[in-house]
């Protein structure tokens, strides 16, 4: 009973239909929905410019340090140096991108249209899923790449810059001998100090890329979690404000708890896992936290029960 | 073909749509007429699987809206014209609709020169009027050849132009056997649009008949008559049986009801009264509306052709 007349000679016959709306033509129509708004643009050149920008002043500041006070270099962690700007600052703009990816789509009431286009609500949520994954490990990997080779070009003259491609050596100790009452504090030495380098950590380049490419996956990870979040509460500003509490706020406050307990709950937080996978010297990881691995599976854990939680509401509730 | 069978959807405490039955029939315009917050949106989004009904089932050819295998070759939808992201150039939104149902690239241009937005095509939809908004929710609606179109208020805000332009675009999809189903709370819209009608108050169903049908039903035919001997005439004709009443829109016009214009007519011939106007009125579908959804209690009166909602105050 088909009437497949159409309504005018500018409208072409369309292909017999064959198969079903799933999931391929959904993730088709969530790529265009990113590549197609500003805002995606100058959200990664926010991005960009943080973790490359920030971080370049981070590790440039640290080149200009050195020639203050030698003795910091010893334990000088560069490549954490250098990452620094981009899973702590970073994060947050990665979890903005994340969570508007999806209450966008209600604060323009967009999400009628497409749950109208692809009704099957499953579909649209791992589309969207998938297709902001997929798009935040691209650019988080540029990014934290990016970031580790622009703040080892800034501290290549140091002496205790990192490296992707041979093993580094970086002094354990400093010992300061000053003659006469040195005036300590202040971070420059008085003049006349010698600073004298004793033990050796060795950094192997599987252990830096580890750590470059660590940090990429927790940022990932982080958009994971804000993704979910935002279809939990479907309201921009409420879900960035609940993503900075999470990764941000929660973390600070919880510094003031006793310190016999603190450490217990610090590493079930989320943003737990920054401290150690971005670290590529033994002594300095944060020892009441676990290993990289397992504090990136409690990040990943928040991030699937969010992702979760927000799939059965999504499919749940009135759109 | 849409089946809506018992549909009952409530908001907290508030029930929006009640126990509503109705079938909307392929190969003509059905109005969906009700005052504003008698349930016509969400109606539409039951349909559209957009809201989770409480009760009843609402189909589509038979089947869910959310089983559809192309969902935008079966209905084509525009509930809310300024539901787009408006970063999103007109080209870009309806290529990711058409992306989801696998429809070719190509019907993105055609659409687009088909409801003149092409010029406009690359531009962002922040810009566009409230007009070419109606227009590009209008394209999207076209991207699937559907046979079954649902629009939500359509000439809301619209110029003549646009006015006269969606109407004709309805009825010429009508005409080529789809199922179009347009709610409005513009009656006089309806009266040039709408063969069917589906008319509701307060989520339930008030009638459900051919817009002929609609109009008979209400109090009938009256005779305006403009004199400048009204009070004769007046007498004259209560004489007779009718009833006359001072016409409510303007200068002292009088309708006379229970009295054909001819008999009107020759009364005054008789009485040598000066007659400046005489006219038959058909009840307009307003009247006819307004006198159904004057009360709660007339909810129920029967129509011609109507499916009586259960669940009624029995």
């Amino acid at each position: 009973m088909a009437t497949t007349t159409t309504l005018d000679a500018r409208l072409s016959p369309l292909p017999p239909a064959t198969g079903r709306a799933g999931l391929r033509g959904a993730i088709a129509s969530e790529f265009t929905k990113v590549r197609s708004v500003r805002s995606t643009y100058w959200t990664l050149a926010a991005l960009l410019i943080v973790s490359i920008g920030v971080g370049a002043a981070i590790t440039g500041g640290s080149a200009a340090n050195f020639n203050h006070n030698l003795a910091n270099k010893a334990g000088f962690d560069a490549t954490q140096t250098s990452l620094v700007a981009f899973f702590e600052i970073g994060q947050l703009i990665i979890a903005v991108i994340a969570a508007m990816a999806i209450t966008s789509e209600y604060s323009t009431g967009m999400i009628r249209t497409s749950l109208t286009a692809q009704p099957r609500r499953g579909t649209v949520y791992a589309a969207k899923a998938i297709v902001l994954t997929s798009l935040t490990l691209t650019i988080s990997l540029v990014t934290s790449f990016a970031a580790f080779f622009v703040g080892q070009a800034l501290l290549s003259s140091s002496g205790v810059s990192a490296s992707l491609f041979h093993t580094v050596t970086i002094p354990q100790n400093a010992n300061v001998n000053c003659p006469g009452p040195g005036k300590g504090g202040g971070g420059g030495l008085p003049p006349g100090c010698k600073v004298t380098f004793s033990g050796v950590d060795v950094i192997h380049p599987s252990t830096v890329l580890f750590a470059i490419i660590g940090c990429a996956l927790f940022v990932t990870l982080v958009a994971i979690l804000a993704f979910g979040i935002g279809a939990l509460v479907r309201h921009t500003a409420g879900a960035i404000a609940i993503a900075i509490a999470a990764l941000f706020i929660i973390p600070v406050l919880e510094q003031a708890l006793p310190s016999n307990w603190r450490w217990d709950i610090m590493r079930f937080l989320p943003d737990a896992a920054n401290q150690v996978v971005s670290v590529t010297i033994g002594n300095n990881g944060n020892p009441h936290l676990w290993s990289a691995w397992p504090q990136l599976g409690v990040t990943a854990l928040w991030a699937a029960v969010l992702l979760g939680a927000g799939a059965y509401l999504f499919r749940k509730r009135d759109a | 073909m849409i089946e809506v069978h018992g549909l009952t959807k409530r908001y907290g405490e508030k029930i929006a749509v009640d126990q509503l039955t109705f079938g909307i029939e392929p190969g003509k315009v059905t109005g969906f007429l009700g005052p504003n917050g008698a349930g016509k949106t969400t109606t539409m989004r039951c349909v559209l699987g957009l809201d989770y009904p409480d009760a009843g089932t609402v189909t589509v050819d038979g089947h869910d809206y959310h089983n559809l295998a192309y969902p935008m070759r079966e209905v084509g939808a525009l509930l809310d014209a300024k539901a787009v992201h408006g970063g999103r150039s007109a080209y870009n939104h309806l290529l990711c609709l058409a992306q989801t149902n696998n429809l070719p690239k190509r019907r993105v241009g055609e659409v687009l020169e088909l409801v003149g937005l092409s010029e406009v095509a690359k531009k962002r939809s922040k810009g566009f009027s409230l007009g070419m908004s109606q227009r590009l929710g209008i394209a999207a609606t076209l991207l699937g050849d559907p046979r079954v179109l649902m629009f939500d208020e359509p000439v809301n805000g619209l110029d003549p132009e646009g006015i006269l332009w969606i109407r004709n675009l309805m009825k010429a999809l009508a005409a080529e056997g789809r199922t179009v189903f347009v709610s409005s709370h513009l009656m006089s819209e309806m009266e040039s649009t709408a063969d069917h009608l589906i008319v509701i108050g307060r989520g339930k169903l008030i009638a459900d008949c051919s817009m002929s049908e609609f109009i008979a039903r209400s109090s009938g035919a009256a005779v305006r008559v403009r004199t400048p001997m009204a009070d004769d005439l007046i007498k004259c004709v209560t004489a007779e049986g009718a009833t006359a009443t001072t016409a409510t829109d303007d200068d002292g016009a009088i309708e006379i009801r229970g009295m054909t214009a001819e008999a009107v007519g020759d009364i005054a011939f008789e009485q040598a009264i000066r007659l400046h106007e005489l006219t038959t009125v058909h009840a307009s579908l307003e009247e006819a509306f307004m006198e159904l959804t004057a009360s709660s209690v007339e909810y129920h009166a029967g129509v011609p052709g109507t499916a009586t909602t259960s669940g009624s105050g029995a």
